[in-house]
């Protein structure tokens, strides 16, 4: 789960990271209000969308008046931002952080993850803040600084310090770099982020060290235990698709291709779209219907799959384990007969009791095709897209 | 010989008065899994499926000898439960449920080190279908009915796809001696390397299939491992080769962030250590099969 910009700064804040002063608007009002409260003379105004890279997309901007605040505010809010990183659709700005402008003097990074090799919280830093660390990493990989942090005992002081040093800052600067630095690892480990990224963190010509911009990322399966942080969600954000599908316990994500897919299993799903892709087709979305294919949930993912009006045809493919095949089909004979599939569709069941499961799909008498192999459902999937006419419905 | 697991193996379920405890217990004993008891905290002294079960994984331990864990509570209380067996003296953990704060597998890793070699849980998922010694013994979800016995080691990130490996084995006559999941999270207990080393010493084990999934530098590991210290023939495959940059295919570890987490990067890691890859899910088995008939100093153990 992503938050916005301000919610991380306000969440760092609360463990000791120092930012800039500033605030969230939702209007243009609220916007001038927000600068005059701050203070200051001269501010920024920032788009808040999930995604880094609105700089250059144009979501933030420099403002020295209130009259540029409030301009700034009105063409922001409202508007679909595309960054770098939205994809072509972009992100809809309906928030902006209003914030003191500062004089910079030099822009750091600073990056916690959750190394997946180490399996350990990992802090990096880098003395050239503003950058992509993907860029960093191919352009100047010897200045990386990293500290592993040993789960049993935290992160040490001796290690922000090591870091602080490294980036080249003078001992004033050090004492508050350590501070941010280890705020930033409290609120990643007590909050359950996966990734919090400081960048840059900057120091000001009067000296001060802040959070300039921030981005955290946190793991979907401890928010059970941080409702205010997963109070933060916003579903604004997020493909209304792929909320909805969360809400049936299905998973979905929307690709570019038009062969709609219904699947049991993350990694058959993967294999299936590959299948698709190694037939000459291109799959339309990705969706795990998880282990309880019930009637209900095989008729959300057909209403879900068909939302997407790319779609050409559609392909089932259940490998069925606790589930048994009789009971999948009969989910989807009663899902077509009650959600209109306009397109072609093809079944193909494995596992226990298939012969039942197949006899099932055939007396129904609906026009279904079947598969008996991986292959043969790839190929005839692909072959019933090329030749597909979009019925009415009856 | 099969890895992990046999008929013998005192196997006690952690979770075993719940739905799925009793479902999947039920199921394990019908395929001839040694299942000797269960924990439920506040059940103990009470029998269930005709077993004894127990408040504490210890007292368990004490009375029934067990050494392995099938564990089946929900995902809050997952990580303590795992620690339960390991300070018991457990010494297979294999973990079903997913969803479980990666921040959590984190310490329980951690958790794990505390103890000396010898007597180290070894631990498998969570996130996983769990293993299946073909013929023998299963912990885990998985339909017992596709598994036939044969030469071939599995092990597979994916649960579905692991089966689908499995059914295309069995429709061409060759069989399996393990076959492991090790789940699709982003921190799992055994990695693919801990398992091919098992492989690697089995001898009932000729060749070894492994199925990846984008995100993550397992197999990446797996590899290396296979070109400096495996002799036994891997045959490789790695799902999601359509998978977009920085989106989450339903497990929480099948994400691509970093290089090399793509499936053709990964294939291709893979091919120049020497492991044959599959070239595409359909032939998983039609691959292995045909990787065992190359092998001329080997018997060649595909039913014709």
């Amino acid at each position: 789960m992503d938050i916005h910009e301000y919610q991380a700064k306000e969440l760092l804040s609360g463990f000791g990271v120092p930012v800039p002063k500033g605030g969230v608007a939702y209007s243009a009002e609220q916007a001038v209000y927000r600068a005059s409260e701050v203070g200051g003379t001269r501010w920024v105004v920032k788009a808040q969308i999930h995604s880094g890279a609105r700089g250059k997309a144009g979501g933030v901007k420099l403002c020295p008046t209130d009259a540029d605040v409030r301009q700034a505010a009105k063409d922001l809010l409202g508007k679909t931002l595309v960054t770098a990183q939205t994809g072509a659709e972009g992100l809809p700005v309906h928030r902006l952080l209003v914030e003191q402008a500062l004089p910079i003097e030099r822009e750091l990074y600073v990056g916690l993850v959750l190394d997946r090799k180490r399996e350990r919280i990992v802090v990096v830093a880098h003395p050239h803040g503003g950058m992509e660390i993907e860029e960093i990493a191919q352009r100047e990989p010897a200045a990386i600084l990293r500290e592993e942090v040993e789960p049993a005992v935290g992160m040490q002081g001796f290690q922000a310090r090591e870091l602080a040093f490294g980036l080249g800052l003078a001992p004033p600067q050090v004492n508050q770099a350590v501070t941010a630095i280890l705020g930033a690892y409290r609120a990643f480990r007590e909050l359950d982020a996966t990734m919090v990224e400081i960048n840059p963190l900057v120091v000001t010509q009067d000296g001060r060290v802040l959070a300039l911009d921030v981005k955290m990322s946190f793991d979907d399966n401890a928010m059970f235990r941080r409702p205010n942080v997963a109070e933060l969600r916003d579903y604004a954000q997020e493909d209304p698709r792929e909320v909805e599908a969360a809400e049936h316990g299905l998973n979905y994500v929307a690709l570019e291709g038009d062969i709609g897919c219904i699947i049991n299993g993350a990694g058959l799903a993967m294999a299936t779209m590959d299948m698709i892709k190694h037939a000459g087709g291109e799959p339309a979305n990705f969706l795990d219907i998880g282990g309880g294919a019930s009637p209900d949930r095989v008729a959300a993912a057909f209403r879900l799959v068909l939302s997407d009006k790319k779609v050409r045809a559609i392909l089932v493919n259940v490998f069925a384990g606790i589930n048994r095949c009789d009971w999948v089909a009969q989910g989807v004979v009663q899902a077509v007969r009650e959600v209109h599939v306009p397109v072609p569709l093809v079944v193909r069941l494995a596992g226990t009791n298939v012969d039942e499961g197949r006899r099932i799909l055939t007396a129904s008498g609906l026009p279904i095709l079947t598969a008996d192999t991986l292959s043969e459902a790839a190929e005839r999937v692909v072959a019933a897209r090329r030749g597909a006419k979009i019925s009415e419905p009856e | 010989m099969s890895i992990l697991l046999d008929e013998r193996t005192r196997v006690i379920v952690q979770g075993f008065t719940g739905d799925k405890g009793t479902f999947h217990a039920k199921e394990m004993i019908a395929y001839g899994t040694n299942v000797v008891g269960g924990v439920t905290p506040g059940k103990g002294g009470t029998k269930h499926l005709e077993r004894p079960v127990f408040n504490t994984v210890k007292e368990a331990v004490a009375d029934t000898g067990a050494s392995a864990s099938l564990i089946l509570v929900p995902a809050p209380f997952c990580a303590d439960a795992i620690m339960e067996a390991a300070d018991a003296g457990i010494r297979l953990v294999v973990t079903i449920t997913d969803g479980v704060p990666a921040q959590d597998m984190m310490r329980v890793k951690r958790y794990l080190w505390r103890y000396a070699k010898e007597r180290r849980t070894a631990l498998i998922g969570p996130n996983c279908a769990g293993i299946i010694s073909a013929g023998r013994a299963m912990m885990g979800i998985m339909p017992g009915h596709i598994y036939a016995r044969g030469p071939i080691g599995v092990v597979t990130r994916s649960g579905t796809l692991g089966y689908e490996a499995a059914a295309q084995m069995k429709a061409l006559g060759a069989g399996i001696t393990t076959s492991v999941g090790i789940g699709g999270d982003p921190i799992n207990g055994s990695s693919f390397v801990d398992i091919l080393a098992l492989f690697e010493r089995d001898p009932e084990t000729e060749a070894v299939m492994m199925i990846g999934e984008i995100g993550g530098p397992q197999e990446a590991d797996a590899a290396l491992f296979v070109k400096q210290q495996m002799t036994k023939p891997v045959i490789g495959y790695v799902a999601g080769l359509t998978a977009p940059k920085g989106r989450r295919m339903g497990h929480a570890g099948a994400i691509i962030s970093a290089f090399g987490d793509t499936a053709a990067e990964k294939g291709e890691i893979m091919r120049s250590a020497g492991l044959i890859v599959a070239p595409s899910p359909a032939e998983l088995g039609a691959t292995v099969v045909q990787a065992l008939r190359q092998q001329p100093s080997r018997p060649v153990m595909v039913r014709q």
